[in-house]
């Protein structure tokens, strides 16, 4: 594989990303699933980089799981968005950064379609008038909080306590990426590298010391679809195509999987335990999964934070393997406690998955 | 009477040559430093299989004509009309000619395959174009990147054609003949490979070229997939994997290439495009230079006095190419006999 | 049902790597001009057979040949031998010989 051919199209997909002064837009699942992640990118902002970021309670859900499920309308969603553009634009921001890809995919489609239909805009203006008594400017800087960590990709390595690789041999970390559909496909200019060879988590992971892996299916949806999961019967459709991942990855024996999106990071982690349920299957070695991190968290323990602190303790697939693998030290016991530190049990074991 | 000529590929050579027997000065302006074109890439023509190097050779020869003056390495940097139905072409040498009539015969330019992005050329090792194959039959050598004997070939039709998101909706009208040609030749150099072409439809539309097809499936084993390629990826051993559609059974196909061939489309070349700049020429929507008429004008443009042949206009064979410069020559014969007869009496 | 209320679905993909062109193999060696078809339809569309059930001679011969073996395999029985594709095909296919070929691998195999 040719890295000079990757960097003429790289060259191609360069968005203009703010430097400060962020309006932040959490992500509904992320914040259930992941909860250390926003909390440690807010941190690692604030107290890392030294950036201005807004995180305003009052900013809801884009409601973007129940557009893309069709029982939310096209108006409502734009009418919710613009409220959180009204939110932005009252607390004095420009630069719009949500946390999730479906959001970002939802606030650039709709961007988009104003542009092409300002009629449209008007609309979604009138109806926030209605409702809200709000009234609101579009953000001068859209970007994904993946894009701000890559922008800042280098301050982060410079504090870094740790690098992505083996403290034992020293061979760097081998990270399959996945940048999650709704990131690139539908706008591949407003994706860092583009929609086929994407660069926004990979130059993370070269940036931190680690290996980006490219394997044959990359690209392909982790089968989240939505509807595809929402609805049980539909289930077998979903896990498949993170089946059909991991198949193709597990050759190159990752050390870990780094997702973009909310949705992603969820499925590619959880399957992994339903696969090796209902077929006996591991990804991992010796009957480990394939631990799956978000970026965030990536970015954490690079800058030494505690895993705990963090939440890895909630993902379904181990983490341990890694941290050891990184030289990350832990106290097993405090794994399941509370901020208290008091024991919350632990939970039942998976048939084949092992866990620590 | 004169008549400068812009581009001494086949066009260019077989127009100059005629020009020249029907008394007319010429001269003939080429960039590169030597006369051919697009032609000096290739090994062997469809459908005869004649060795490309013979025809560049007979239509070079034809420019030794004391009616032709030849320059190489010169680039036509400023044409304009002059006064008295007069054109000036500005030479990279600095010198200026001054002639009756142009013929544009700056021909097209190669699809630069690395804009199908998810195709992995330029990234992918065992991805090729259409050209680096013929430049691989010139030195008899058909190796992977790794100098293994390729075990099974695909060949991927329409790329940069037909292609709405690369903004080329024409079709290039070659590929599929190429395709055919060459999996052709592959077959006799590995006779044991596997060789797949991968088509939307099958353009066969030059003599000789349904049989060409025909031959390809029956003595040579090529196998034809109707579908075109949607992504390429690489794996651990540099294998291509590739996803399509065949759309006769109605199922997504995937499989593992050992060497992948881009058959590149064709496009306008700079050289069209700075002369249609420069002269007001039309130009159709994928920037080829559009004909006064389709029919009976093909050779003319929208400005009098300036004229087209070969694929300056539109994506042709070889055999189109040198009847379009003869049947160029001859409306520039005749237009320049009505036209500058003040200048012979 | 299951535990889990759904089963992980398998792909419909062709997988031409993992197929056994076995059958493929004999077909070309047997009767070599199934190899000239086009995928025209003109046989389909003339069939005694396809025009009663779902049996589609031009995709048999395709699947046959992607190595959809177990497929082709089913639908094989449903031909009447009529023998109206033949003088149909632009091509010169001996259809009926490659049905007979099919019919005779298939026997071989079970």
């Amino acid at each position: 594989m040719d890295l000079l051919g990757k960097q003429q199209i790289w060259k191609e997909y360069q968005k203009e990303i703010a430097d400060d002064n962020f309006f932040y837009a959490r992500s509904c699942i992320r914040q259930t699933f992941f909860p250390g992640s926003e909390w440690a990118y807010l941190d690692i902002l604030r107290n890392k980089l030294h950036k201005n970021v807004v995180d305003d309670p009052r900013h809801t859900t884009c409601t973007g799981i129940g557009y893309h499920s069709d029982v939310v309308p096209v108006e409502t969603i734009m009418t919710v968005v613009a409220r959180h553009f009204a939110l932005m634009t009252e607390a004095g921001y420009e630069n719009l950064t949500p946390s999730c890809i479906t959001s970002f995919g939802i606030y650039t489609e709709i961007l988009d379609t104003w542009e092409h239909h300002p009629e449209i805009e008007e609309k979604i203006r009138e109806f926030l008038w209605k409702a809200t008594q709000r009234e609101f400017k579009k953000p001068r800087n859209l970007a994904h909080t993946s894009d701000i960590i890559y922008k800042f990709r280098n301050e982060i390595a410079a504090q870094a306590v740790r690098l992505l690789k083996d403290v034992h041999t020293g061979r760097p970390l081998r990270g399959v990426d996945h940048i999650g559909c709704h990131y690139a496909k539908m706008f591949p200019s407003k994706g860092i590298g583009g929609a086929e060879f994407p660069a926004v988590l990979s130059g993370m992971i070269e940036a931190w010391g680690g290996e980006p892996v490219d394997y044959p299916e990359r690209r392909h949806c982790c089968g989240f679809g939505f509807r595809n999961y929402l609805v049980m019967a539909n289930r077998g459709f979903s896990v498949a195509n993170s089946k059909k991942k991991f198949e193709s990855m597990q050759p190159y024996e990752p050390d870990f999987i780094v997702a973009n999106c909310p949705g992603c990071a969820m499925f590619l982690d959880k399957w992994q335990y339903t696969i090796s349920e209902m077929e006996g299957t591991t990804y991992g070695k010796d009957g480990y999964g394939i631990p799956v991190l978000t970026y965030e968290e990536m970015a954490a323990l690079v800058l030494g934070y505690d895993p705990w602190e963090i939440g890895l303790q909630m993902h379904q697939v181990s983490v341990e393997p890694l941290l050891d693998k990184m030289g990350v030290s832990y106290d097993p016991d405090k794994k399941y406690c509370n901020s208290r530190g008091e024991s919350l049990g632990k939970p039942q074991c998976p048939t084949y998955l092992k866990v620590k | 009477m004169n008549v400068a000529i812009i581009g001494a590929g086949p066009a260019g050579c077989e127009a100059a040559f005629r020009l020249a027997e029907e008394g007319i000065q010429v001269d003939l302006i080429e960039k590169e430093n030597v006369t051919g074109g697009n032609l000096n890439n290739w090994y062997q023509l469809f459908p005869d299989r004649k060795y490309a190097g013979e025809l560049n050779a007979i239509l070079r020869n034809q420019l030794n004509h004391p009616q032709i003056r030849l320059h190489l390495n010169t680039e036509a940097v400023r044409m304009e009309r002059k006064g008295k139905g007069k054109f000036a072409v500005q030479l990279s040498d600095h010198s200026l000619l001054e002639c009756d009539a142009l013929l544009v015969t700056t021909g097209f330019k190669l699809f630069d395959a690395q804009r199908k992005e998810e195709y992995g050329y330029g990234i992918y090792d065992n991805v090729i174009t259409s050209v680096e194959l013929e430049n691989k039959f010139m030195n008899q050598q058909l190796t992977t990147s790794t100098g293994g004997v390729p075990q099974r070939i695909g060949f991927i039709h329409c790329v940069g054609s037909r292609d709405e998101k690369i903004c080329n909706y024409h079709c290039s009208k070659l590929c599929c003949i190429t395709a055919v040609k060459q999996a052709i030749e592959v077959r006799e150099m590995l006779p044991e490979a596997e060789i797949l072409c991968f088509y939307m439809d099958m353009r066969m539309f030059g003599p000789g070229y349904e049989e060409m097809y025909r031959e390809a499936q029956e003595k040579y084993n090529i196998k034809f997939v109707r579908g075109r390629l949607s992504e390429a990826s690489e794996n651990q051993n540099k294998q291509i994997i590739i996803k399509a559609e065949d759309t006769l059974i109605g199922k997504p196909l995937r499989m593992t290439l050992d060497l992948m061939v881009l058959m590149v489309g064709m496009e306008a070349s700079e050289g069209s495009k700075k002369a249609a700049t420069q002269l007001q020429l039309k130009q159709a929507p994928n920037g080829f230079i559009q004909p006064a008429d389709p029919h009976y004008g093909n050779n003319r443009t929208n400005e009098e006095g300036i004229f087209i042949a070969g694929c300056s206009s539109a994506p042709m064979n070889l055999t189109d190419t040198l009847a379009d410069a003869r049947s160029a020559a001859t409306a520039l014969t005749q237009w320049l006999k009505h036209n500058c007869k003040h200048e012979n009496e | 049902m299951n535990f889990w209320g759904y089963s992980i679905s398998e792909a419909r993909v062709v997988n031409y790597d993992k197929n056994d062109k076995a059958f493929a193999a004999y077909l070309a060696q047997k009767a070599p001009s199934s190899k000239l078809c086009i995928g025209c339809g003109g046989c389909t569309a003339t069939c005694t057979a396809g025009n009663l059930t779902e049996f589609n001679i031009r995709k048999l011969q395709m699947l046959v040949k992607r190595g959809e073996n177990e497929e082709a395999r089913k639908s094989l029985y449903k031909c009447m031998l009529c023998g109206k594709c033949l003088l149909v095909c632009p091509r010169g296919v001996d259809t009926r010989k490659m049905i007979l070929a099919m019919s005779e691998y298939i026997h071989r195999q079970s």
